[in-house]
């Protein structure tokens, strides 16, 4: 039984928190926060500190692209330490699009868009193409709620058969950022007005490989958020004197607690199961995928409400960083499929479909 | 980071499961199956030997005591390919998994002499003699006394929630050998026969109508002064060593039963269309999750290379479980409806689900409650403070 990190795995585990610990900072995501335009919700210091110093970006990309190679375990260690400080940085679409083009584009299109994007010069977005209009290789439609679609170089579209990649920075593109209630991820509405768009060689596998990695990559910021929230509130509860006790002595609070911990146990289990599933082929893969974003998600809510709740009047607060983790964990739950949906995926794998 | 076992390993679940797969097939077919513990007792005590003579019945012990030397990962292996040939709960699970370990890691070498053949051999059962009236989550508690007298060790008090007490040769009991101690301290560890003037026992009947678990009343009840596992007053270190040899290797053994139950709730769904029902659906789908869950959260706990680490996997084990199971017993009678509400016969006895659903109400009881395992979890796991105690 080897269902533990490897040596180097446990390395990259460590020297990712640390990244996210000393540079992705509250006062950082702050500014990031109230930031406008295309900057809104993205610290770029931070990006190209992960793109070039750390030299991540390029994690789960194959290396004879410029990418760093290893599996997309890695690329989940890396978006759990990014979730735990709630990182403003546009790393679901990097997942997303550097995974679909590593999955399902040619030789040729690999090496123009890979390398670009493994060392953080273009930032990527990806987006559910519905009701998009194409044209003699032009596109034409509105995308909506792309997150990182103000920041985004290039945008990936898919739609269940064909998958494009579109450069934004030409003709016929307005991208507008909106208010968003996670300003750590702002999302945007994208218009296409006959833009030219390169299709991918295999649509199907770019588009599964998407949006493998966007679950996944979701899933594991949970995993780091709702173990963030908890570890806080125990710090916090550890601190905090009423009645005089700290506050985590009394059992209705470390019962809470306690139930917070019962379900990240179990949110890791399906993290890194579902990671090793795909680097490893395995037939549970999707079934994996599916149990991952669903229960992340909603673990991530409930630890990210309990710390809202466990910390008092100060827990409501602007200040303090509790909404940053709630806010990012209900953004989590409905991107990418909601719940409900993911479950009914997992309900169609055991029962088949409703007749 | 990987999923699977090595092939060795999967050369090894090959032997074991052909082997138990012809077994259960073959001359024991007729216990294949069986759901409850007090079932069949003789034919699975003849099954326990059965075991024993191919050297089945105690794998991770020593060879030198009738074992392989089996690592985790073949006990793991082994554990379930057991519950997929179907082959019934081990009536001495006490013996081998605790009894055994505990003498091994504790006992002299005239005591491992004395009662590990037994065990191995299958033909001594053993029970475990530990919670009474007034020390369940409180085990410390404990108000049986021990003295001795006369070369013998004499024990007054009373035992409660024995499980196969009525069909056991052996028992392990924590007694209170310091007067007046209080506590963990002065308490010590005792084996004794269970067919003695001075040990009583009786039955409890249990809300699903069997009745597995019992009372013992100790009084006078005897054992020669060498049988203590330990020094005098230092039985809780032993009482605790014991109960974590059983926390891991059976887990994935449970999970394959777990299976079974869950498969036979989807099997009852779609018979009777209650699987096109959204919200059973997402229920189902939330069953399934959580058992992939546990098996990966149990692999990551098998995985670690320190087992007595404190790992958090390991410390949420127990009620993640026991709340699973729960829930799917819940889930059962929602999917049945009434029907699971009447009895296939005269008597008030249940098949697997709806016995499982009312039995399931004592997965969050027993070897600590829910509400004793949050307490640990949020002490041991989270380092937060203690429960103040009560006066004693």
């Amino acid at each position: 039984m080897e269902f533990a990190f490897t040596e180097e795995q446990a390395m990259i585990a460590d020297t990712v928190r640390a990244f996210f610990a000393e540079n992705a900072t509250s006062a950082r995501t702050r500014a990031a926060m109230k930031a406008t335009g295309a900057d809104a919700g993205f610290d770029r210091a931070l990006w190209h500190a992960f793109a070039s110093e750390l030299g991540l970006a390029g994690v789960g990309l194959p290396e004879d692209h410029g990418g760093a190679g290893l599996g997309i375990l890695e690329l989940a260690l890396v978006a759990e330490a990014a979730g735990a400080h709630v990182a403003a940085m546009p790393l679901l679409g990097l997942a997303m699009v550097g995974r679909a083009i590593a999955a399902g584009g040619s030789d040729v299109q690999k090496s123009e868009w890979l390398p670009g994007l493994a060392n953080g010069d273009v930032i990527a977005a990806a987006a559910w193409g519905e009701g998009l209009h194409a044209s003699g290789g032009l596109l034409s439609g509105t995308l909506s709620f792309v997150p990182h679609g103000g920041a985004a170089d290039i945008l990936l579209v898919y739609t269940g058969d064909d998958a494009w990649l579109v450069d934004l920075r030409g003709e016929g593109v307005v991208a507008t950022n909106h208010v968003t209630m996670d300003q750590t991820r702002p999302l945007a509405t994208i218009v296409l007005t006959e833009v030219g768009a390169e299709p991918l060689a295999d649509g199907t596998a770019a588009m599964a490989a998407a949006l493998a990695a966007g679950w996944l990559c979701l899933a594991a910021e949970a995993l780091g958020g709702a173990q963030a929230a908890l570890d806080r509130t125990v710090a916090y509860s550890r601190e905090r004197v009423q009645f005089g006790r700290p506050i985590g002595s009394f059992q209705a609070y470390k019962h809470r607690l306690a139930d917070m911990m019962i379900e990240i146990e179990q949110a890791r289990s399906a993290v890194y199961w579902a990671a090793c599933a795909i680097d490893e082929g395995s037939d549970e893969a999707t079934l994996a995928l599916h149990a991952a974003k669903a229960f992340c998600a909603d673990t991530y809510h409930m630890c990210a409400g309990n710390m809202i709740q466990l910390h008092g009047g100060i827990g409501f607060t602007w200040e303090h960083d509790a909404h940053l983790y709630f806010k990012r964990a209900r953004s989590i739950m409905s991107m990418l499929g909601d719940s409900q949906w993911h479950r009914e995926q997992v309900a169609r794998l055991i029962l088949g479909a409703v007749a | 980071m990987k999923l699977g076992f090595s092939s060795a390993d999967e050369a090894f679940r090959s032997e074991c499961a052909g082997w138990l797969q012809e077994q259960m097939t073959g001359p024991f077919a007729d216990i294949r199956g069986i759901p409850n513990l007090g079932d069949a007792i003789p034919r699975r005590k003849e099954w326990e030997q059965q075991l024993a003579a191919h050297r089945w019945s105690c794998i991770g012990w020593p060879s030198a005591w009738g074992g392989r030397d089996a690592t985790l990962a073949q006990q793991v292996i082994f554990a379930e390919e057991y519950a997929r040939a179907g082959a019934p709960n081990r009536i001495n699970h006490i013996g081998v998994e605790l009894a055994g370990p505990t003498i091994l890691t504790f006992g002299s070498d005239a005591q491992k002499a004395k009662y590990l053949p037994g065990i191995a051999a299958g033909t001594q059962i053993w029970c475990q003699g530990y919670s009474e009236p007034n020390a369940g989550s409180d085990l410390a508690n404990v108000k049986t006394r021990a003295r001795l007298e006369g070369g013998e060790w004499i024990v007054n008090g009373q035992k409660v929630w024995t499980s196969l007490a009525h069909y056991s040769d052996m028992i392990f009991v924590v007694a209170r050998s310091e007067e007046g101690s209080k506590g963990p301290k002065g308490i010590s560890f005792l084996l004794m026969e269970v067919d003695q003037p001075g040990i009583e026992i009786r039955p409890i009947g249990q809300m699903n109508g069997e009745a597995e678990f019992n009372e013992t009343f100790l009084t006078d009840a005897r054992c020669p002064a060498d049988s203590m596992l330990g020094a005098p007053g230092d039985g809780w270190k032993v009482a605790m060593a014991l109960l974590a040899f059983e926390r891991g290797v059976s887990t994935l053994g449970q999970q394959m039963q777990f299976r079974n139950e869950l498969d036979a709730v989807i099997d009852a769904a779609q018979a009777n269309g209650k699987a096109r029902d959204p919200v059973i659906r997402q229920r189902l789908a939330q069953a399934e999750i959580g058992l992939r869950l546990m098996r990966y959260g149990a692999l990551r706990m098998l995985s670690q290379g320190d087992p007595s680490a404190i790992d958090g996997a390991a410390l949420t084990y127990k009620i993640q479980w026991a709340t699973w199971r729960r829930n799917l017993g819940e889930l059962a009678m929602d999917v049945l409806g009434q029907g699971a509400e009447v009895a296939d016969g005269d008597h008030y006895a249940w098949s697997t689900l709806p016995n499982m659903y009312l039995f399931s109400r004592a997965d969050t009881i027993y070897g600590g409650t829910n509400q004793i395992q949050r307490n640990l979890i949020a002490e041991r796991g989270l380092g937060l403070p203690r429960e103040p105690r009560g006066a004693q």
